[in-house]
């Protein structure tokens, strides 16, 4: 117990890139959205299995009903985020291209809630990783990783520090930051709760120095009196890309580094999103599952950026009206953040579970020159924060090298980007070594398939 | 809304670094050099610069319509080649020596290994040693510098080097301002510092190189018994340190590949001044390291983070 002290300053970590901060809606209050008339539910906005449908079209659904799951231990299960009837079940294009069964419900306006919903009975840690697998809830901050199996910690794991993510070092996103803003209290009782149930002792809110409000909040909550044994502190990390990124936050907040491969509570560590456990903790007194996340609406394109709480499956395009539409014609049209989110093809697409924030950016933003050669001036390395050669990285997926990629360690690579936003020469680093990444995981595929066919 | 936005894999926002920017600096950190040569040996050092620079980017245009690829002329990086080239070359030298010196760095050492970031040496150098060992008497023709002590003068117009001229000759101060004989841009110490200092502020290059390059030869100096600060200061060292080492291309981009780098460089210069029957060794032992260079960063690769060694017979 005594050796588990506080860091007075976040450990050093290598790397990052300043890039503009833009959060221009940090001072804004979020706006709630009103049901649209339809909303469309993929049967993946998680990582792991897909979820199969329970309803059926022209079924009635209310608020809050549990409309599609799966049996597999990496899933979470889909809500309805309006009442009314489902309209048809069909593939929709999802943002990274791939085709998805999804549940468009026609909403009629009333948002009935499920007679189902009452606050879940918790009174021990599998009560709890259970009721959050109920809720629907995955990892807010973007990736999407179902939460409850991230709770469900392997019993070999000595998991002694519970940190939570409020880096938000993605320009524009404001989500998190709101989040703290608006429901502080949400926040802090939600730590407690898991912190309680996983009988973590240290917890440690790592949070970037550009949101003195927010810091200022959560110490003013998390005082004595709800934190009698002092087990919860705010460390301010400076505010550099890619903070927010699990393997760094850990290695700022706690000096510990995730080995290669490995998961954060091989580290001793469990991570989590500011949204993700701020809304455990109104599950836990509602019962409401996962049916709506604020998200940032934001980008040189957008006449009024705010953050928006909206539910989930509202078309893209709805959210945008809803905030006073497009000032002019976007250039590019983002999921996520400029640094690691996905570009839309156009605004025909559904807001999802893991979706933190809508960017329209315009030309001026998000336009670059073609790249030219590697002049080798070794920028990439001094950005890259897991300390890779992105350089040589890049040419070796060129070459299609499978060798030297292991040799540089490619699959440590987490495709922040830096490498990509630092080069003069505008090269498509962290776009290339994402193809060596696919590479690596085909050659190792096609060994075991080999293996296999020896042994038959 | 149009149906088809413009779609890319992340990051979708790049920094406003251009290769174009750090060349532009690199020509901004070499102007008091230059404007340093036109005090001391007059305006013929600007018609050298103007010579080399012009034909230097006219042969990177030529080349690359002859070998069918696109004009890389708008990078600067011929201007920078042409530039360094005429500040390591005598005052006097014949115009047509110094054009062949462009010939060897854009032609053969740059364009026909790839262009820019593909040749293995520094242009600038390899042409320098090329023209040293073609023309070695125009190429060690020393013009007296303005305010050089009389007893530096050979005969009435050359005067020696600090390397080569009897100790006591030059004084600390002499050397700083570069009152001595040398090629143009190595003579004033003062301005080739204050170049690599707007170099580091603008973080084109890393201090690494040029910091432990010149402590490794001062160390080396007292090791060999020549006196430390002179040795630094007279001579190719601090323009070699500076501008020639930490050429991007032909220097390891590791930290500690860098380090390795510049104390190889430093050992050999001073090995090559005690030692060798040639007054100078900047160049020679910068391009050997440069040689040496991709053995040098596969041996530094930088420990992941994250990575923990296998211990031994532990199964991979």
């Amino acid at each position: 117990m005594s050796e588990l002290s506080f860091p007075k300053r976040p450990y050093r970590t290598h790397g990052g890139v300043h890039a503009p901060h833009n959060k221009n809606t940090a001072h804004k209050e979020s706006l709630v959205m009103p049901a649209p008339a339809m909303v469309a539910l993929p049967m993946t906005q998680h990582i792991g299995a897909p979820c199969k449908p329970l309803v059926k079209v022209g079924d009635t659904v209310d608020l809050g009903q549990c409309i599609a799951r799966s049996d597999a231990f990496v899933s979470a299960p889909i809500h309805a985020s309006v009442s009314g009837k489902v309209k048809k079940i069909d593939k929709i294009t999802m943002p990274d291209g791939g085709k998805v069964d999804a549940i468009f419900i026609e909403s009629d306006g009333e948002q009935r809630l499920s007679p189902d919903i009452h606050p879940p009975k918790v009174e021990s840690l599998s009560d709890l990783i259970g009721a959050v697998r109920d809720s629907g809830l995955v990892g807010l901050g973007g990736a999407g990783f179902p939460t409850s199996v991230k709770l469900n910690i392997p019993s070999d794991k000595n998991v002694d520090t519970l940190i939570i993510n409020v880096a938000e070092c993605e320009p524009y996103i404001t989500s998190d930051h709101r989040e703290i803003l608006e429901n502080s209290w949400d926040v802090v009782s939600g730590i407690i709760t898991v912190k309680d149930f996983l009988d973590i002792h240290r917890v440690i809110i790592g949070i970037e120095d550009n949101k003195p409000d927010a810091i200022k909040a959560l110490r003013e909550i998390a005082d004595s009196s709800v934190d009698p044994k002092d087990e919860i502190r705010v460390l301010p990390i400076k505010a550099s890309y890619p903070q927010g990124a699990e393997k760094i936050l850990i290695k700022a907040c706690t000096g510990r580094e995730v080995p290669v491969g490995g998961l954060p509570s091989d580290a001793g560590c469990l991570v989590m999103n500011v949204g993700s456990i701020a809304f455990i903790s109104r599950y836990l007194k509602t019962g409401i599952p996962l049916v709506s996340r604020r998200l940032t609406i934001d980008g040189g394109c957008i006449e009024n950026p705010v953050n928006v709480i909206a539910p989930i499956g509202t078309p893209i395009k709805e959210v945008i009206d809803f905030v006073g539409g497009y000032k002019e014609q976007p250039y590019k049209l983002i999921m996520g953040g400029p640094m690691m989110g996905i570009a839309l093809p156009n605004d025909d697409l559904y807001v999802l579970k893991q979706n933190n924030a809508i960017l329209a950016l315009s030309e001026k933003e998000a336009k670059h020159n073609e790249p030219s050669a590697c002049i080798r001036c070794g920028k990439c390395l001094d950005a890259c924060p897991m300390r890779l050669q992105p350089l040589e990285l890049s040419n070796a997926a060129d070459r299609g090298d499978t060798d030297a990629l292991k040799f540089y360690n490619a699959m440590n690579c987490m495709e922040c980007g830096c490498c990509s936003f630092a080069c003069p020469a505008k090269r498509h680093l962290v776009q290339n070594i994402r193809v060596g990444k696919a590479l690596l995981n085909k050659a190792k595929r096609e060994a075991i398939a080999a293996s296999k066919g020896g042994k038959n | 809304m149009e149906n088809m936005l413009h779609v890319s894999s992340s990051p979708h926002f790049r920094s406003n670094d251009s290769t174009r920017r750090i060349m532009l600096d690199v020509i901004i950190a070499l102007i008091p050099t230059s404007i340093a040569a036109c005090v001391i040996f007059g305006l013929r050092s600007l018609i050298l610069i103007g010579v080399c620079v012009a034909t230097c980017v006219l042969l990177e245009y030529v080349s690359r319509k002859i070998m069918k690829r696109d004009t890389t002329i708008g990078d600067l990086s011929a201007v920078v080649t042409g530039l360094l080239l005429a500040l390591n070359l005598p005052v006097d030298i014949n115009p047509l020596i110094a054009m062949f010196g462009c010939l060897i760095a854009i032609v053969v050492v740059k364009q026909m290994f790839g262009g820019i970031g593909m040749n293995f040496v520094n242009p600038a150098l390899a042409a320098r040693i090329v023209l040293l060992v073609s023309f070695p008497g125009p190429m060690m023709h020393w013009v007296k510098a303005l305010g050089a002590p009389e007893a530096a003068a050979v005969d009435a117009t050359t005067a020696a080097t600090p390397l080569a001229a009897e100790p006591g000759t030059y004084s600390y101060i002499d050397l700083l301002i570069g009152r001595c004989g040398g090629s143009i841009g190595e003579v004033c110490a003062a301005a080739l510092i204050l170049g690599g200092i707007y170099l580091v502020i603008r973080r084109v290059i890393s201090p690494i190189i040029p910091c432990v390059y010149l402590a490794t030869a001062a160390v080396m100096s007292l090791i060999v018994g020549l006196d430390p600060l002179y040795q630094l200061l007279s001579g190719g060292l601090m323009l070699g340190a500076i501008f020639m080492a930490t050429d991007y291309t032909t220097s390891p981009v590791t930290k500690w590949g860098k380090v390795i780098f510049a104390c190889g460089c430093g050992i050999f210069t001073i090995l090559l001044r005690a030692y060798s029957n040639m007054p100078e060794g900047v160049s020679f032992s910068i391009l050997l390291m440069n040689i040496l260079v991709p053995l040098i960063e596969r041996m530094t690769v930088p420990r992941t983070l994250g990575f923990v060694k296998k211990a031994k017979g532990e199964k991979k």
